[in-house]
């Protein structure tokens, strides 16, 4: 009976995990029959997923929700902000709890096949770095040999860490710690001589943690590349389309100059292409199964990719994280649209 | 009566009754479980989602901070999980034992006759089981962490021994060898103490002759790890920490995280026992204790020879979930940061991906663990349990 129960026990739970029934190319119709939008975002991450101090999430990351909410419902506020930790993110999105998964997460193969997903175009291309104290006057990775390490768990940053260490045959102790906050107490309270993170993440960390922003600083090395995109589940081709060219929309906007202020005196220009995004040569959004105005209203609700970045990351905000590879690709960063014709 | 009785039918039968719904609802359970996990490898085959245990096989690539036997990057995931178990094990061991020293202490003192004691222990139950232990925890890591000084700053109240927000540094013997033998004396004499009491509780049994058994255990388990030292030619070099670059280098550690774990679980879990200890005593009857008086036994006497032997029958069995929660309480640690058996588990889920493996062999191992105690607490509790004679 024992063994009964336990193994009761473990189909329950497996169970739980996959309840929701979700069939092939469904994803798109349940959103729709919904009427609202369950986009996983980050705990609290500033500049990429946080809720403000009137309780309104914000950042990089919820913009992408926000636009493909306007696309779809003419109105980008019709989200529901799933916050999630690293080990919740894929299973919330694998059980159909959530529609799209937009929390700083890096594409990669194994993601991509053995999870099921696929991804989106990345919008925001990161690297895995190093915060040290000045103090300590490490002035390079290299140095660190024999260090303790400050870590979030069962992110590919343990991995890529411990890569570098041993290609570099050098030594350290890991200190992993579930949360975030707690993780980067213990680092300010000098348990470890670094915390390791993407770069975007140490920025936002030392805004909102140190007692002395100025105290630390971020080492030059990145030792991993980290591309983070948009996912969503195998199974709705359709879906995954909308999510995409959403994407791609708001980084043509900015290739072209059209803002979320600026967009109604481009009615009627004559270039194609602005014709085509404002949806007033039609097709596309029959197309994408949803109104002619999806481009239009994801740029006049939440704005091009540009002010995006600008008011959660960049000069705008407490990161004053630069553009970096994150330009558009004719001002020598990778935000590269795809034709949108 | 002299006829047959009519013959009832089969399923009016009692036991006959009893079988057919044993196996409906067998049935049904097997039915609702078959029906889930075809439903989970359905859909997790549909969205082309790796099963299997084959990743356990694989290399981990990840470090791990503190491990009893060697750990490297390039080992197995399952030899990842089996350290992760170790340390889940290293902590529930040593909190038992001392929450268990700490709650009787507790415990009794809440009956002592001075008010001062009683009222200390009644502040210490109180407030230590009336704060969740994720908090309690939390608390220790930060007042090690952010309480004592940086590594390069380290407490030096001993030759060699260094405290620090990076642990507690001790020097350990470097002996070429002779230290296993002592150790193995250690040992071994302990085992010649335990015989020795069982030997002198039988002969008071039979002859009523009393032996200071428990002298001559200490005597016993001083002098011969002593001998083996000095046979060993008395060495006394030892490898003391030194500060290298970044951290302390040599001897050994205690990192905050073990310590703030095993503190924090420790008291919370003594607080309980405390109460069960306390509630225990009480239950044996004040007639024993003062027949005991009457008889001319001690106070101590009193306590170890009467009150305790019955107290235990009642206490072992609330004991028994109290160790249990402290095992399963350790799965905390992943708030503080020690590697135990749900961090690395994390870790590996998130790698692999394979949250349903991953977490079934988590519950199948702390199931096993707990298991394990209730078994051993359950034979503990037959032994100490009335012989009626």
């Amino acid at each position: 009976m024992k063994r009964l129960a336990l193994l009761a026990t473990l189909a329950l739970f497996g169970g739980t995990v996959l309840s929701s029934q979700v069939q092939a190319g469904a994803t798109f119709d349940a959103v729709k029959a919904r009427g609202s939008l369950n986009c996983g975002v980050h705990t609290g991450l500033a500049g990429f997923g946080a809720p403000d101090d009137k309780g309104n999430w914000a950042g990089l990351d919820v913009d992408v929700c926000r636009a493909v909410a306007a696309a779809l419902f003419g109105d980008a506020k019709k989200v529901k902000y799933v916050p999630l930790t690293t080990q919740q993110r894929f299973t919330a999105l694998q059980s159909g709890e959530i529609d799209m998964l937009s929390r700083n997460t890096t594409l990669t193969s194994q993601r991509d096949t053995e999870l099921g997903l696929n991804f989106g175009p990345p919008n925001f291309y990161d690297g895995q770095g190093f915060l040290v104290p000045k103090k300590l006057n490490v002035k390079s990775a290299k140095e660190l040999n024999g260090a303790t390490i400050c870590v979030l768990p069962g992110t590919t940053t343990e991995l890529n860490l411990t890569d570098y260490f041993r290609a570099n045959k050098m030594d350290f102790k890991p200190v992993v710690i579930e949360k975030q906050d707690e993780l980067a107490a213990a680092f300010f309270a000098g348990r470890c001589d670094a915390i390791t993170s993407d770069s975007s993440q140490l920025a936002s960390i030392r805004s909102a943690q140190a007692s002395n922003p100025d105290d630390y600083v971020i080492l030059p090395e990145l030792i991993s590349k980290e591309p983070f995109a948009t996912g969503v589940r195998h199974g709705d081709d359709q879906w995954f389309d909308l999510v995409k060219w959403v994407i791609y929309a708001t980084f043509e906007a900015e290739e072209k100059g059209i803002t979320s202020a600026n967009i109604d005196s481009f009615k009627g220009k004559t270039d194609p292409v602005v014709k085509r995004l404002l949806g007033e040569t039609p097709g596309l959004g029959k197309a994408l199964g949803v109104g002619e105005d999806w481009a239009y209203q994801a740029i006049k609700q939440v704005g091009n990719y540009g002010e995006s970045f600008e008011r959660n990351v960049g000069s705008g905000s407490k990161l004053k994280l630069p553009r970096g590879l994150n330009a558009q690709w004719n001002k020598g960063g990778l935000i590269y649209a795809l034709p949108i014709r | 009566m002299s006829q047959d009785a009519p013959k009832t039918p089969w399923w009016n039968d009692q036991g006959n009754r009893a079988i057919l719904y044993q196996v409906l609802v067998v049935g049904a359970v097997v039915l609702v479980g078959w029906y889930l996990i075809s439903n989970t490898l359905a859909n997790l085959a549909a969205r082309n989602i790796a099963t299997g245990f084959g990743f356990l096989g694989r290399e981990a690539g990840f470090a791990i901070g503190e491990s009893p036997i060697a750990f490297d990057p390039a080992d197995s995931y399952a030899k990842a999980i089996l350290v992760g178990l170790l340390n889940t094990l290293i902590v529930a061991v040593l909190g038992v034992a001392l929450s268990t020293v700490i709650g009787t202490i507790v415990g009794i003192a809440r009956l002592s006759g001075n008010w001062l004691v009683a009222r200390l222990a009644t502040l210490y139950v109180e407030t230590l089981r009336n704060i969740p232990v994720l908090l309690q925890l939390l608390f220790w890591y930060a007042l090690i962490t952010e309480g004592l000084p940086a590594a390069r700053q380290a407490f030096n109240p001993l030759p060699g021994v260094f405290l620090s927000n990076r642990g507690l540094k001790l020097p350990t013997p470097d002996w070429g060898g002779t230290e296993w033998a002592v150790l193995a004396a250690l040992l071994l004499s302990v085992l010649g103490a335990m015989l020795l009491a069982r030997w002198a509780r039988r002969r008071q049994a039979e002859t009523g002759q009393s032996f200071p058994s428990g002298w001559a255990g200490l005597g016993l388990i001083l002098s011969l790890p002593l001998l083996v030292w000095l046979l060993g030619g008395a060495p006394v070099a030892m490898q003391v920490p030194e500060l290298k670059g970044f951290n302390f280098e040599g001897g050994t550690t205690v990192s905050p995280e073990f310590a703030a774990l095993l503190t924090g679980l420790t008291l919370y879990t003594a607080s309980f026992i405390a109460e069960i200890v306390r509630s225990g005593i009480l239950a044996v009857s004040p007639g024993q204790t003062e027949a005991a008086l009457a008889l001319g036994l001690r106070r101590g006497q009193v306590l170890r020879l009467v009150v305790l032997p019955q107290a235990l029958r009642v206490i072992i069995p609330p004991l028994t979930s109290q160790y249990l929660n402290l095992t399963k309480n350790s799965s905390l640690a992943v708030a503080i940061g020690y590697p135990d058996l749900v961090s690395v588990s994390n870790t590996t889920i998130n790698q692999t991906g394979q949250a349903i493996e991953g977490v079934a062999l988590l519950m199948a191992v702390y199931l096993a663990v707990s298991l394990g105690i209730s078994v051993f607490m359950n034979w503990y509790d037959k032994k100490t349990a009335l012989v009626g004679r």
